[in-house]
């Protein structure tokens, strides 16, 4: 997989597929962007388990926290690494050691680890980098249009709402691409080279 | 395994839009209601703490004006866009985004008169202090900025006079200062020039014009090229400190690459106000459906509505950088390849009279103050718009009393020319 570009198929791949997501250091503070994904990503009828040894035994919006990957007494389906890049490899070696293993790593905005991504893709994992789910979800239900956003998306068809309310849209959207943000791509790709 | 780009005529119709969920409505409805009911109260508190992407107010956002928003984004190539009330609300938005009183912006001083009078006066009200360059200077920018500069200003295609700044020379100046470059690009639209290919990091518009197209509906636009890193160095405190407006949140960290579109709404939108009608959205939106071909089309009537003036014998001079010879031809060719606007401004042999004569006598001409509609359009500026300046001022600002500036319309380019030589055989 190229990780500088997804193709919006295996993003929406990954978000329609998987059920239970791990977040591995979340905030329990409600101004944090984890927080705020996390939060999001219950909301969108995710079973979401927070894990940070500093909160084990707490609970972040009713769901209990887990010291480690290997605490949590469920299949994981995804590992969503809010962490520095550095931290991400032990993460995914730990990750890689549950049974059944995830069928999927994401590795939050700012986060990337090219030797973590190759481990879990040689176990057949599915790989994302530096992207935020909230963000992706956002951009493909097409939710995150209501901000203005580029979602990158163009379609005829309608979007589809989810479950009860008026303001969640769900996955099940058929798009193609839409408008291009190359000057942003090279900005960060920019900032990357410079550290 | 990239997805195909479209292109631009597609995303002129297409981007932002889709098929209404609840109704199947094709066209973009037009939203207009003041409010939008929550799915309960966690729903609201998500919102309200913008934890949830959604509609709450009309003053900070407004599903119509949204698709006006991606729409233009989509088209410029930026991560997102903010619609407001006018492009003079999109000028104050920005930069009460980006300054703070006692803080310096270096403007281009061939602008629009009505951002010069807004930089000069409203803008030093609030303590935002402009500091003019030269585009004809590039250099003249890098001298201007001193460590309270926050921003470079200018337009791709300077109103009236037909200047055209070296955009990618500014943006070197601003990424070595560390600051954003903005650039107004109302004149050339994105379908003549995309100032974030050559290195803006914002754009904005006023939507009223070419956007728009048809003279009926004032608006304005900030786009968020997503290229600007507000953390670095800590200068841009709405975006990179905590906000005590909610709950300690950091902007940049919590939304990425669209984090400057983000404060404009919720910072600035949401606390000064200057929000977009959605009916207004709605006509605008219809307008750039057509974009592509109407600004094609004002180009080419443009082009032989000036090649003919540049001939007539009551005619001095013609500003317009799309005539071979022009001074600004070069860049013209750079930036704007298909063709350099539709706004130019022209001498009269004849002087101070003859401007009055010309706007008094044509008939498919609509004297008044506005550009960027699909009629023609003539001012006399030294008689009213500059009126109350000084010969010397009147001159400086490209409005001496000679000049007569006009905005070419989508009329058939013989009847143009046919009401400009019986005016100017008056004149």
């Amino acid at each position: 997989m190229n990780h500088d570009s997804y193709p919006d198929s295996y993003i929406r791949g990954i978000l329609n597929t998987v059920k239970t997501i791990a977040m591995v250091g979340i905030s329990p503070k409600d101004n944090r962007p984890s927080y705020f994904a996390f939060k999001y990503l219950l909301e969108r009828g995710y079973r979401m388990i927070p894990v940070n040894p500093g909160q084990t035994g707490k609970d972040i919006l009713g769901q209990k926290v887990y010291a480690k990957l290997a605490d949590i007494p469920e299949p994981v389906d995804m590992v969503d690494i809010f962490r520095a890049s550095q931290f991400a490899l032990p993460i995914v070696q730990e990750a890689l050691t549950l049974t059944p293993k995830p069928q999927a790593i994401w590795m939050q905005l700012t986060v990337r680890n090219d030797e973590a991504a190759r481990l879990a893709e040689a176990a057949g994992l599915k790989v994302v980098m530096n992207r935020c789910p909230k963000i992706e979800y956002g951009r493909l239900s097409s939710e995150i249009s209501w901000m203005g956003v580029n979602s990158r998306t163009l379609t005829s068809k309608k979007a589809q709402l989810m479950g009860k309310g008026v303001q969640r849209m769900s996955l099940n959207r058929t798009t193609m691409s839409g408008g291009a943000t190359d000057a942003t791509d090279r900005a960060q790709r920019d900032e990357e080279g410079g550290h | 395994m990239t997805d195909r780009i479209p292109g631009f005529s597609t995303l002129a119709i297409h981007a932002g839009a889709q098929p209404d969920p609840t109704t199947g409505a094709r066209a973009t409805p037009i939203y207009q209601t003041t409010s939008f009911v929550f799915d309960d109260v966690d729903h609201a508190a998500s919102l309200f703490g913008l934890q949830a992407f959604g509609n709450i107010y009309t003053r900070i956002g407004n599903p119509t004006n949204a698709v006006l928003e991606e729409r233009v984004a989509a088209l410029e190539g930026g991560t997102a866009g903010l619609a407001v009330a006018s492009g003079h609300a999109a000028q104050v938005v920005v930069m009460h985004t980006l300054m703070t009183p006692g803080d310096e912006f270096v403007a281009s001083k061939k602008l629009y008169g009505g951002s010069i009078n807004q930089f000069n006066h409203a803008f030093k009200n609030f303590g935002w202090n402009v500091v003019w360059a030269d585009p004809d200077d590039i250099a003249s920018f890098e001298r201007a900025v001193t460590p309270k500069t926050k921003a470079i200003f200018t337009e791709s295609i300077a109103n009236p006079g037909g200047v055209i700044t070296d955009i990618e020379a500014v943006s070197a100046i601003a990424r070595r200062a560390s600051i954003p470059l903005i650039v107004d690009n109302t004149l050339a639209t994105p379908y003549l020039c995309k100032p974030i290919d050559y290195g803006a990091d914002i754009v904005v518009h006023s939507l009223t014009k070419f956007l728009g197209g048809h003279g009926n509906s004032i608006g304005g636009m900030i786009v968020d090229a997503g290229t600007f890193n507000w953390s670095r160095e800590g200068r841009y405190p709405m975006l990179s400190e905590p906000r005590p407006e909610y709950s300690g949140i950091v902007l940049h960290e919590t939304f990425g690459n669209f984090a400057f579109a983000i404060a404009c709404r919720v910072l600035g939108l949401r606390d000064i106000g200057p929000a977009l009608s959605p009916f207004n959205a709605f006509l605008i939106l219809t307008g750039i459906e057509t974009l592509p071909l109407r600004m094609q089309r004002h180009c080419d009537n443009a082009k032989q509505v000036t090649e003919w003036l540049v001939k007539h014998n009551k005619v001095a001079w013609v500003s317009y950088p799309g005539l071979a010879g022009d001074k600004y031809n070069a860049l013209a060719k750079k930036y704007c390849p298909k063709g350099a606007g539709a706004v130019f401004t022209f001498g009269l042999k004849g002087g101070y009279d003859a401007g009055v004569k010309l706007v008094s006598n044509v008939k498919l001409f609509s004297h008044l103050a506005n550009i960027g509609d699909t009629r023609s359009l003539i001012i006399h500026p030294a008689s009213t718009t500059h009126r109350q300046l000084s010969d010397a001022q009147k001159v400086q600002a490209g409005a001496g009393p000679d000049v007569v500036r006009l905005s070419i319309g989508l009329e058939d380019p013989a009847d143009i020319i046919a009401d400009l030589e019986q005016g100017l055989g008056a004149a």
